[in-house]
């Protein structure tokens, strides 16, 4: 396994100065053109360096938000979807991640997810809500795997580094381009007669440049992103043991026509399926689509009856596809592994239950607010409900409303007002001993202590009260 | 002269690499004690857990108290059990209570509809899942360290500071062992 990632990280590298030394004479060339009479060449490099330099830097430190942002993701804490974050956890301890990943939700009917994040100690998954929705537990498991795999073995970080590149390049040869089509003619005679063979050359040579090198340097990281679904699959049979999972996960989420709104040709490589509408699926061929075929993927995990370890993966891989998709050096440490059996919480729900969970699911996306009663009932409040109790509709117990507008989004939005708290009144649990602990807060929402909490002080996430722990 | 140069980049080269592999063995035992903590974690929380659970049903259940009680048994013992092989018995004796318990709740609608039990019982059945990838974890990462001590060239600087083998946890295996010896006298 950390064979494989370092295979990973060496060959994701050599790739990386491949794309860069493309970009780079790119600008060389470029350079050439356009400064012809001075040291033109070193300040189309140095052009280009730039736009590459500054464009990682702000991949690298805000590309995830950026991402989270343009899908329309919105973070979401524990109570929004306990199970998802129960599977997350699950997968995080299984791949032995340094830390939780984030968790997000978009509000989306389409069933797809993906994941950020340069290094697993900072990294988010985002899933959507037609997902949860459709899948049960041990395939939600399986894509929360692959997602996590994807982290594991570096692949957003490969992704991301050499989308921007490509970025860069795309970006050059566009502006290249368009000074050619704006810009006077002038520019280009202006060296001497003698020079002007020469500059004839350097100008056929850069506009077939221009115009191969975003093409090359896209089916290079097409071809690469392709690879990468297949290891992110063999990854997450590993991780999970349970390969059938996964399967039919794919099998669901490739049998809708929903198309994901938010998805667009650049954030579309880095989801779990092409989320891009058919129509535009059909038509790239093998070698310009940014997933491998479904069809393929499924095949090759439901060929893996005998074990999930990696070398299962790759003689399932070499049979139905033929080639290596794991380097020989991967499969070293790696035993038989064997199936487990499918989980007890994989019952398949009936239709209505599910599509109460996907209305919940909006609602806490949306700002609703959730009380359970201790009848059992379930109630949910909009967020803009203004009296300050309730009485529960089965039994008729009266239930102080939470204050706080905003349970369920954290992070950018405002804390509750001063005054808010200061109103919901204080509450003091004594701790039992040191371990995992649950109480109630008197809102209702039950809250989790970890052996690690060694606070004086909480607040309940779901009213914002504060409670002393002692 | 340029013999002794190439003796000292020689010997240089070597003590490099024999720190890098004294790190790269710490690591990997620290990552086993690691894996060996988040199990632990995870049968702690569960112990935790099956209060709720016990305290959720009891209203719906009051003619199964005997399955409840097993299930605060087997709870009991579990949290008193010392070494490995104990915990192993009292864990696996802890599932079978339990699995007993969500057969009977199939019996009782009310209760299989209650947010509350419904929400403890994800709890509980995330929590046997995390056992089980921590163990899976745990299993790995004990297979890499003890690779690292058998292969050369670690295998001699394990050998230099006494890094022994790490067990394996196998949970199943365990129990089945323990269980023929329980005397009936």
């Amino acid at each position: 396994m950390f064979e494989l990632i370092r295979i990973n990280k060496r060959k994701s590298f050599a790739l990386f100065l491949l794309m860069g030394a493309f970009l780079l004479t790119l600008g060389y060339f470029i350079g050439r053109i356009w400064f012809p009479n001075s040291e033109g060449g070193l300040a189309g490099i140095l052009i280009a360096a730039a736009v590459w330099l500054i464009l990682t830097l702000i991949s690298y430190f805000s590309g995830g938000s950026i991402l989270m942002a343009t899908s329309g993701a919105v973070e979401v804490a524990r109570d929004a979807h306990p199970q998802l974050f129960n599977v997350v956890e699950e997968m995080k301890i299984a791949a032995n991640l340094p830390a939780m990943p984030k968790i997000f939700i978009i509000p989306e009917k389409a069933p797809n997810a993906f994941a950020t994040g340069v290094k697993p100690e900072k990294c988010a998954v985002a899933v959507t809500a037609g997902l949860l929705d459709r899948l049960n537990r041990d395939e939600l498991q399986g894509v929360i795997a692959h997602e996590i795999s994807h982290i594991l073995n570096r692949d957003v970080l490969f992704m991301t580094f050499s989308g921007i590149l490509l970025g860069s390049i795309v970006l050059i040869s566009h502006v290249f381009f368009r000074s050619m089509w704006f810009g006077s003619t002038r520019r280009y005679r202006s060296g001497s007669s003698r020079e002007g063979g020469g500059q004839a050359m350097v100008l056929v040579l850069t506009i077939l440049l221009a115009i191969l090198a975003p093409i090359i340097a896209r089916l290079l990281y097409l071809a690469i992103s392709r690879k990468r679904e297949y290891l992110a699959d063999a990854s997450a049979a590993r991780l999970t043991r349970y390969p059938e999972g996964l399967a039919s996960a794919l099998e669901k989420i490739s049998g809708t026509d929903i198309v994901l709104q938010s998805a667009n040709d650049v954030t579309a490589p880095m989801y779990i399926t092409s989320p891009l509408r058919k129509k535009a699926r059909r038509k790239s061929s093998a070698l310009t689509s940014t997933h491998p075929p479904v069809k393929e993927r499924i095949r090759i995990l439901r060929a893996l009856s005998q074990g999930v370890s990696y070398n299962s993966y790759q003689a399932a891989f070499a049979h139905i596809r033929g080639g290596t998709i794991i380097p020989p050096s991967g499969l070293q440490d790696t035993g038989p592994i064997p199936v487990r059996d499918v989980s007890s919480g994989s019952r398949s729900r009936d239709k209505k239950t599910s599509q109460r969970d996907l209305g919940d699911l909006m609602r806490a996306v949306n700002n609703f607010i959730f009380l359970t009663c201790s009848c059992g009932l379930k109630i949910k409040i909009p967020p803009d409900f203004k009296d300050a109790t309730l009485s529960c509709p089965r039994c008729h117990k009266i239930h102080t409303v939470p204050l706080t507008g905003t349970p369920v989004r954290r992070g950018k939005k405002k804390k509750p007002a001063k005054a808010v708290t200061q109103s919901s009144p204080e509450q003091t649990y004594h701790r039992n001993g040191s371990g995992w602990e649950t109480f109630s807060c008197n809102c209702g929402q039950p809250l989790l202590l970890s052996p690690d909490f060694k606070g004086e002080k909480l607040q309940c996430f779901s009213c914002g009260r504060n409670i002393s722990i002692s | 002269m340029i013999g002794l140069w190439i003796f000292i980049a020689v010997l240089v080269l070597l003590v490099f690499n024999m720190i890098s592999i004294y790190n790269g063995l710490i690591r990997l035992k620290n990552q086993v004690e690691n894996g060996w903590s988040q199990i632990d974690v995870q049968l702690k929380r569960r112990h935790d857990l099956i209060p709720n659970l016990v305290e959720t049903a009891k209203g719906y259940m009051k003619h199964e108290r005997g399955t409840l009680e097993g299930i605060t048994e087997a709870r009991s013992r579990a949290m008193g059990a010392g070494s490995v092989g104990e915990k192993a018995v009292a864990e696996k004796g802890l599932s079978s209570a339990m699995s007993k318990f969500f057969l009977v709740v199939e019996n009782y609608p009310d209760l299989k509809a209650n947010q509350n039990f419904l929400a403890v019982q994800e709890e509980l059945s995330s929590t046997e899942n995390k056992i089980a990838f921590a163990r899976q974890n745990y299993n790995d990462q004990v297979l890499f360290f003890n690779n690292k001590i058998e292969m050369f060239p670690s295998n001699i600087m394990a050998g230099m500071f006494n890094f022994s083998k790490a067990e394996f946890f196998e949970l199943e295996d365990a129990a089945e062992k323990e269980v023929p010896k329980v005397d009936f006298s």
